[in-house]
């Protein structure tokens, strides 16, 4: 049997020398005239670990990391193609702790296939969902999607069943689906790593959701930031293309579907669904008043099915393995399973994902295994630069949209920020307000005035905090009710949860220094 | 700057641009993304030109161009150096790494050195927030960026 060798091509991987280790690699087999193919695969999501190479030989899968281009010399002289002595041998990456606890459906095919082998991605169940809904009526399709329980993965959490369903029964010529990639909350990279691993199960999501609807246009509204996400799904686009599985005969069927890959220009805001229509019509990014909704009035004004990457992606398997199937997973209200991306200061750092419910001191204590600086967790930002910080106190909280929205949180796009004691919080309150004046699209005025106005008063606590404090609660209160979209709605959820729950951090610095 | 190509065939090419769209549903982050990428920056001629073959007001294509942070309004330097600082860059230190580079570079965020080697450009986030502190240098991500990687790539931009 022929020697496969993986190594990531994922922008994370890239980012800790995975392109110096491939040609390092590359240059050692030519040198010792080893035959083998070198397959540039997504992430497996163990980021501390990356650049993490796997060798494929008759005997399984074995994995070595993390690997720097240094390192490569060494693993040949140690005959890593054969046997595990070298220090970097990590075994099968099924059977470490860190994945061996995963649930990965959505992320099932990422990083163990080539990105870009469509039939790499037959012989690991793909386009099973979209051939199971060929023979459903749409009717059927969206019922299925209903019963699953998915919700918007995006951070709103919306039944995803509902909004197609209200597409599906809306009348038009012309419906449109648009997958949201303006993945621009800190802390978060799964729509980046499934885009880059394992492009095929997004097109897959969205041509069912095509068929489902009645919709035959779809656009992936792709954020600057990716340009290997955007370089690696055009490519995927073109081959599904040739393959018939986009096209005037969705794999031979009656349905016509065809999509284009669209590249935002580095806003914030376009991750919120009406001003990322706005964009993708060729406008500012300016949010619209709902109603109406996108589902009646969406892209052109036609009615559009506006889901977000992961949202989309984790269609194909429930089509292929049914509702129940996914719908057993989790917990409440929150059904199916949630790439969680542990982020920022932490030791075991990556995508995991799993059914709802575990506890988020799970998640950062045990699962990421505290900080990378080694100091105590202070505080964890859950859901971007708009989710709430949370203290110690509440890592008790099982990872469900109810259950966070109940301790005045927000679950998001599922990114975990962890900051060890050294973070100062009234700093990052101030840095959430700034943030916000920096993105706001100037609609409304509550985000546009209230975010520069909440700077300036943090930075006048220390001259009078009694009544500055009072004023940055009001502010919050007026942002929080009086914002048209989530920018300025939910700003004040960082910055108030660094006031109710790290309230030493607001006293004067005259003060903290006394102590 | 000098090591930025001449604007002399800009009107033909901005319709060449604007033609490669026609069959295009709301063109214009498309065409825009093009002459940035064939010119470096959007010509403030270009915006009337664009304007008059798309059937807009400039007014209308001003305020897109002046919307998007991607969007320049004057040539950057030889190289761009993207740095993230967002939360979970801030949370491994990648507030500090942003003051050394601005130290480095002479230059605040927005800026190209004196030297027309680097534009420091800000972002908020690359998705690279298990790897950092995270910085893109024309177009190439870089995790875990230390001082000492951020000073060597700094003078890789200016040999």
């Amino acid at each position: 049997m022929s020697m496969t060798i993986y190594i990531p091509g994922d922008s994370g991987a890239r980012a800790l020398g995975a392109d110096d280790v491939a040609e390092a690699v590359g240059a050692e087999l030519a040198q010792r005239n080893i035959e083998a193919k070198i397959v540039r695969n997504g992430s497996r999501g163990l980021y501390w670990l990356e650049p993490l190479v796997e060798v494929e030989t008759a005997a399984g899968r074995r994995a070595f990391g993390p690997v720097t281009d240094a390192d490569v010399a060494g693993l040949f002289a140690a005959r890593w193609l054969e046997s595990d002595t070298h220090a970097l041998a990590l075994g099968t990456v099924e059977e470490l702790p860190f994945f061996k606890q995963q649930t990965r459906l959505t992320f099932a095919r990422c990083g163990l296939t080539d990105p870009l082998s469509l039939d790499d991605y037959r012989a690991h169940d793909g386009l099973k969902g979209l051939e199971r809904a060929l023979a459903l009526t749409p009717e059927q399709i969206v019922q299925l999607v209903t019963d699953s329980g998915l919700r918007g993965r995006g951070g709103a959490g919306f039944p995803t069943g509902i909004k197609w369903n209200t597409v599906l029964q809306t009348e038009a010529a012309q419906k449109y689906i648009v997958c949201n990639a303006d993945e621009g909350d800190s802390g978060t990279f799964a729509d980046r790593m499934i885009m880059e691993g394992d492009p095929f199960v997004v097109i897959e999501g969205m041509v069912i959701a095509g068929i489902a609807t009645g919709a035959t246009k779809g656009y992936v509204y792709l954020r600057s930031e990716y340009p290997d996400a955007i370089a690696v799904m055009n490519r995927a686009v073109s081959i599904a293309r040739g393959a018939k599985i986009l096209g005037s005969s969705v794999l031979g069927s009656a349905h016509a579907f065809d999509m284009e890959i669209r590249v935002g220009a580095g806003a914030y805001v376009c991750g919120e669904e009406t001003a990322l229509l706005e964009s993708l019509e060729g406008k500012r990014g300016q949010v619209r008043v709902k109603p109406p909704l996108p589902a009646h009035e969406g892209l052109f004004g036609k009615p559009t099915v506006i889901n977000n990457v992961i949202s989309l992606a984790s269609v194909p398997v429930i089509l292929d393995k049914g509702a129940t199937y996914y719908r057993d997973f989790g917990m409440g209200r929150s059904r199916g399973t949630i790439p969680i991306q542990i982020a920022g200061n932490v030791k075991h750092g990556g995508l995991f994902e799993a059914g709802f419910g575990m506890t988020l001191g799970e998640i950062v204590d045990e699962i990421g295994g505290g900080t990378a600086t080694g100091r105590p967790v202070r505080a964890v930002q859950v859901g971007g630069p708009l989710g709430a910080y949370f203290p110690r106190e509440l890592f008790d909280t099982p990872f469900d949209y109810e259950a966070f929205a109940a301790n005045d949180g927000l679950i998001g796009h599922a990114g975990i920020v962890v900051f060890d004691d050294s973070v100062d919080m009234r700093h990052q309150a101030r840095f959430a307000m700034e943030f916000c004046a920096v993105e706001s699209c100037g609609k409304c005025t509550p985000c546009r005035i209230g975010s520069t106005r909440g700077v300036e008063v943090i930075d006048k606590i220390d001259a009078d905090p009694e009544a500055q404090i009072t004023i940055l609660t009001d502010l919050c209160n007026t942002m929080k009710f009086g914002s048209l979209c989530a920018l300025g709605g939910f700003t004040p959820y960082p910055v108030m949860s660094a006031l109710t729950h790290f309230p030493e951090d607001f006293a004067p610095r005259s003060q903290q220094a006394a102590e | 700057m000098n090591n930025m190509p001449a604007n002399d065939d800009l009107p033909e090419r901005v319709v060449e641009i604007v033609a490669a769209f026609t069959a295009t549903e709301g063109p214009l982050l498309p065409i825009l993304h093009e002459v940035q990428a064939s010119f470096g920056y959007i010509p403030p001629e270009a915006i009337p030109q664009i304007a008059q073959l798309l059937n807009l007001t400039r007014a209308e294509v001003f305020g897109v161009v002046s919307f998007y942070h991607d969007y320049r309004d004057h040539p950057a330097g030889r190289h761009t150096l993207k740095l993230c600082r967002a939360e979970a860059c801030q949370s491994m230190g990648g507030e500090a790494l942003g003051a050394r580079v601005k130290q480095l570079l002479g230059v605040d965020f927005g800026d190209t050195s004196a030297d027309g080697a680097v534009t420091l450009e800000p972002v908020y986030c690359l998705g690279l927030c298990a790897t950092a502190p995270a910085l893109m240098l024309d177009g190439k991500p870089h995790g875990r960026v230390t001082d000492e990687r951020a000073e060597t790539l700094i003078a890789g931009c200016r040999s």
